[in-house]
């Protein structure tokens, strides 16, 4: 069960990874990062991550998403034209992709042999409860310290995205 | 034997990375650029996770938590800094947005 749920979401997420990478216009691609996500939320899951599974859709594939989406639609951005590749782009890149790509892959399964399986409930430490316990002990100053980055970045967002008024 | 190597989640995170760095490198459209960057993060949080499920320690999920913080602060500017490029250019294609070469 395990196995086949990963290996579903797995292909869901890197089908829309795909998808995002190839599609012209944003908005295809909004969607389909919203698809990555939400897919990431299940495998999440599997892990036992419960809190980051929720945080995962009500942040990214919330907030972030529906600001990406809203300011394509604001931008009213349109497909993108057709620019002249160049070759070497297209003959050196995508081998050197999967070059790089199984190269890893080899040196993940050298590092961490499969004899280590993940099962669902194998590890159910990702609670609400025990990740605000620790990040109101172990990582309160990092806690803190994202609280005044976010609030830097709300100031710069609203600085940067004001009419200039001369 | 039901269960899923781990290794194979830190390949899935490993493909997401790699598609997130094609998009980031092929795509014209800043937004879509942007974009990829999101998904080259949610990669690496996936494998953070991964790793916390192996070492059964819960920090992994709270450098998870941080990326998405940072991850939100930075699309929150990003995109006003797209706003005002598009207010002063009128395009959102990045060769068009030339100025600092020469």
């Amino acid at each position: 069960m395990d196995l086949v749920l990963f290996l579903t979401f797995a292909v869901v997420a890197v089908g829309c990874a795909i998808n995002l990478v190839l599609q012209r216009h944003p908005i295809s691609a909004a969607i389909s990062l919203i698809g990555v996500m939400a897919s990431l939320a299940v495998l999440y899951l599997l892990l036992g991550a419960e809190f980051i599974a929720a945080v995962q859709v009500i942040v990214y594939a919330g907030a972030i998403m529906v600001l990406f989406v809203f300011v394509i639609m604001l931008l009213n951005a349109e497909a993108e034209g057709k620019t002249g590749r160049s070759l070497v782009a297209r003959y050196v890149g995508l081998p050197s992709l999967f070059l790089f790509l199984s190269l890893l892959g080899f040196l993940i399964h050298a590092l961490y042999p499969s004899s280590e399986r993940t099962t669902f409930g194998g590890f159910t430490g990702g609670t609400a409860e025990n990740v605000g316990r620790l990040l109101f002990t172990d990582y309160l100053l990092p806690f803190e310290v994202t609280s005044i980055l976010i609030l830097v970045a709300i100031l710069g967002a609203v600085i940067l995205a004001r009419k200039e008024a001369d | 034997m039901t269960g899923v190597p781990l290794s194979w989640y830190l390949i899935l995170s490993a493909v997401l990375f790699s598609l997130g760095v094609a998009g980031f490198l092929i795509r014209r459209n800043i937004i879509t650029v942007f974009m990829s960057i999101e998904l080259m993060l949610n990669a690496v949080n996936l494998s953070f996770v991964a790793f916390s499920y192996q070492l059964r320690q819960v920090n992994g999920h709270l450098f998870t938590f941080f990326v998405m913080v940072v991850a939100a602060a930075e699309a929150a500017v990003g995109l006003a800094i797209i706003l005002a490029v598009f207010r002063n250019r009128g395009t959102l294609q990045i060769d068009e947005i030339d100025s600092m070469k020469n």
